[in-house]
């Protein structure tokens, strides 16, 4: 049967490019690398990594941003469900920060760079009135030494990921009639949360947790935008070890590949001995009986600062697309003297390019997870049964394991196998991490489905193919074409799968807009980090309407 | 004379080792026979072991023939069971005709002829004109019409009935019986009924088998 294929080919693409990515890095961290002549164990890599300057700065920055990212991400994430969840403000703000889940990680940080850099429109719209600048001061905000704006960025990001993954656990636990019954006992709305409801939440929510510490411990892309350059955090200075002509380097990337798994795995550790005692707080203060009832100022909190995430991005990409059009736009005037499409004029017929590929990739790759997740789902239906808990592992594991750690390897095995750069390895590389995002987003609507129909058409007389093309496929159209745009947005959004495995020859609008940031043209970075931006909203603006096109007639399939 | 109908030739379901459904029965063509019992006993276990659906956490032995072909040994899109469940479940994304030519077996007939036979099962039901509706748009009542109307174009060899009645209120309850049955009978079809309503055994008239008892 076709259908066993499915877990098949969900298993290997989700292990083998780690495990084969892994070994290709992990050996020539010891001296390993037979193309370049080295036959023979050394420890030479590792010491030649520790000789580097500054290396444990590099690696020390790592780690507290992947720590602080996600603690406080999750920390406004847990307290504003707490204080909000059913009520018709948190709809709201569920309605304005979704969609920010689409936007590609470089797109955000150069909406927030495009903010608050001292050039920026916050310092614009304060300028000179409260500031007295009449010039671009020299503060050091964007690429600051302590990488806070790179934390930002990551944390206005990471939030709409964790609502929304929270939002998904949430009616499993019937959230009403818990806090009906534990605001009885006069508990206080984010106590009475957080005692009762939180710990059947973050079980659940725990692996995208790890994800977000291992996508923010080795981030390249938005590190290069905000991050420090001196030291860089460790994954920026790897890739550009990884890049270098000298291939002698290799040596010296792989040995950093080591390090940075090592940092990663710490952060996680030390965020798993964080959550025993923030359990052992939390359980202490419940069987204590604490009420904390007058939570207002948290509760209030908890809104501003989401409000504040989700505007921050807003209007960061309000401020790259008028970039993208802007004439001349003088410091410290707040919009732009004029405005015209020279700027994109300019720039269009460089675009096709990077646009082609970013399409052809993303929707190569997203077609065959959507079959992939599809094949998976009519498997588990013949079973009888979901997968168990080591499923879900596997599924995370391309999104646990830091990027630059095993897709280094990758590029090494891809090199020597000669399809480096090649679209099938770059379609290849993206699967990996597209193919979690469309299992997870189908399986709930998939599982929805009444199988009653399928049955009732197997007693028309239909076969299990015609069953699936006439009955399955139309009715789940709206939810298959949501995977196809949620998958299709992660592509358009990986940065360093892209690089590594495109090595330049293959760029995207995404790899192309990174490059491009370092040359600071504001107009051009506009026009780019605009269509990284707009790639994923046309998307769903497709698997929006057509649907609501094609079943215009037919009520039960609207929304 | 003998091979007609539905015969169930020791059939057993079991869950964990637990015996929930035990049964050997003929049914004649045109005869309904009542399986019994109330929720949660099982007794749809019968249903879906004959209709080739049942879940794999249960064991099932025995088997089943229609006019003298072992059903069981089918694929379930070859046993041509006509099922209809407690909710009617039009495809959504077929109008009322568009539901009933999915039904009609692919041999019978070019275009015209196929939209005929649609209309003449829509009349059927007492549901002429109704084709280019949106199912959605159907009273309760209608819905259940359509969806017998649909089970039937598909030229079943025999019924299941899972509950097709206990959604519906009281008046339309019995109309519905008098019509699902009149029907059974009108095309020689043996019907397996389950249901937990006395009343629906009543006015099936057939054999009654009670489970979990």
């Amino acid at each position: 049967m076709l259908t066993r294929l499915g877990p098949l080919l969900a298993i290997g693409v989700l292990t083998v490019p780690v495990a084969f990515g892994l070994a290709g890095t992990l050996l020539p961290a010891f001296g390993f690398l037979p193309v370049l002549g080295g036959m023979r164990f050394s420890l030479a890599p590792l010491t030649a990594l520790f000789a580097e300057p500054a290396i444990f700065s590099s690696a020390l920055m790592s780690l507290v941003a992947g720590l602080a990212t996600a603690l406080v991400s999750l920390v406004v994430v847990m307290l504003f469900t707490a204080a909000w969840s059913g009520t018709r403000a948190f709809a709201r703000v569920q309605h304005l920060v979704s969609p920010l889940l689409s936007v590609p990680h470089a797109a955000a940080a150069f909406a927030l760079a495009f903010l608050i850099a001292p050039s920026g429109l916050i310092a614009r719209v304060i300028s000179p009135e409260l500031t007295g600048w009449q010039r671009p001061p020299d503060l050091l905000i964007v690429h600051d030494p302590l990488g806070l704006s790179m934390m930002v960025g990551l944390i206005v990001k990471e939030i709409p990921f964790l609502l929304l993954v929270t939002l998904a656990a949430l009616p499993q636990v019937k959230p009403a009639r818990t806090r009906a019954l534990i605001a009885s006992m006069g508990y206080g709305r984010v106590a009475g949360f957080i005692f009762g409801l939180w710990p059947s939440i973050y079980p659940q929510i725990r692996l995208p947790v790890f994800a977000v510490i291992a996508f923010a411990t080795s981030v390249v892309d938005v590190a290069v935008i905000l991050g420090p350059t001196t030291p860089a955090p460790l994954a920026v200075r790897l890739v550009g070890w990884m890049n270098d002509p000298d291939l002698s380097l290799r040596y010296l990337a792989s040995a950093g590949a080591l390090l940075q798994l090592f940092v990663t795995a710490v952060a996680i550790g030390l965020w798993i001995l964080f959550e025993r005692l923030a359990a052992r707080l939390r359980d202490r203060c419940a069987l204590a009986g604490w009420r904390l009832r007058a939570d207002a100022p948290v509760r209030w909190s908890a809104l501003l600062l989401m409000l504040l995430s989700g505007g921050a991005i807003f209007a960061g990409l309000a401020t790259l697309a008028l970039w993208s059009v802007a004439g001349l736009w003088q410091y410290p005037d707040v919009l732009p003297s004029s405005f015209g499409l020279r700027n994109w004029m300019r720039v269009l017929p460089h675009l096709a390019g990077p646009l082609g590929t970013t399409l052809l990739v993303g929707l190569a790759s997203t077609l065959a997870a959507a079959i992939i997740a599809i094949l998976c789902l009519a498997r588990e239906d013949e079973m009888g049964h979901a997968p168990g808990r080591w499923a879900m592992a596997l599924l995370y594991l391309p999104l646990v394991v830091p990027q630059v750690a095993f897709l280094f390897g990758l590029q090494l095995l891809f090199i020597l196998s000669g399809v480096q750069a090649t679209l099938t390895a770059l379609v290849l590389a993206h699967l990996v991490f597209v193919l979690p995002y469309a299992y997870l987003s189908l399986k709930d609507p998939w599982r929805a489905f009444d199988r009653r129909y399928d049955q009732l058409a197997a007693g028309l007389g239909k076969g299990a193919w015609r069953r699936f093309l006439f009955v399955r496929l139309p009715m789940l159209t709206r939810p298959i074409l949501a995977v196809v745009a949620i998958g299709f947005a992660v592509s358009v959004g990986l940065y360093l799968p892209t690089v590594l495995i495109g090595a330049g020859r293959l760029t995207t609008i995404t790899s192309e807009a990174v490059a491009l940031g370092a040359g600071g043209n504001r107009r051009v970075i506009g026009i780019y980090a605009f269509l990284q931006m707009m790639l994923p909203a046309v998307g769903f603006a497709v698997a929006t309407i057509v649907p609501a096109l094609i079943f215009r007639r037919l009520r039960d399939m609207q929304v | 004379m003998t091979d007609k109908g539905l015969f169930i030739d020791r059939v057993t379901i079991t869950l964990d080792g637990r015996e929930i459904v035990s049964l050997s029965r003929r049914v004649a063509p045109g005869v309904v026979l009542t399986v019994m019992g109330p929720s949660g006993v099982g007794k749809s276990t019968l249903l879906a072991y004959i209709g080739g659906f049942l879940d794999p956490a249960f064991t099932a032995s025995g088997r089943a023939f229609v006019d003298g072909v072992e059903v069981t040994a089918l694929k379930p899109e070859d046993r041509h069971m006509g099922i209809l469940f407690q909710d009617a479940l039009l495809f959504p994304h077929m109008s009322v005709g568009g539901n009933l030519l999915f039904a009609l077996p692919a041999g019978s007939g070019d275009r015209q002829e196929r939209l005929r036979r649609m209309r003449q099962a829509l009349a059927g039901v007492g549901l002429a004109g109704l084709e280019d509706r949106d199912p959605a748009t159907l009273s309760g009542g209608q819905k259940a019409r359509v969806a017998l109307a649909r089970v039937l174009a598909a030229a079943p060899r025999a019924l299941l009935l899972d509950e097709p009645f206990s959604k519906l209120d009281a008046a339309l309850r019995e109309q519905m019986r008098e019509l699902v049955f009149s029907k059974a009978r009108e095309t020689g079809l043996p019907v397996l009924l389950v249901t937990h309503d006395e009343a629906d055994a009543e006015a099936a008239g057939g054999d009654i088998v009670k489970l979990g008892e």
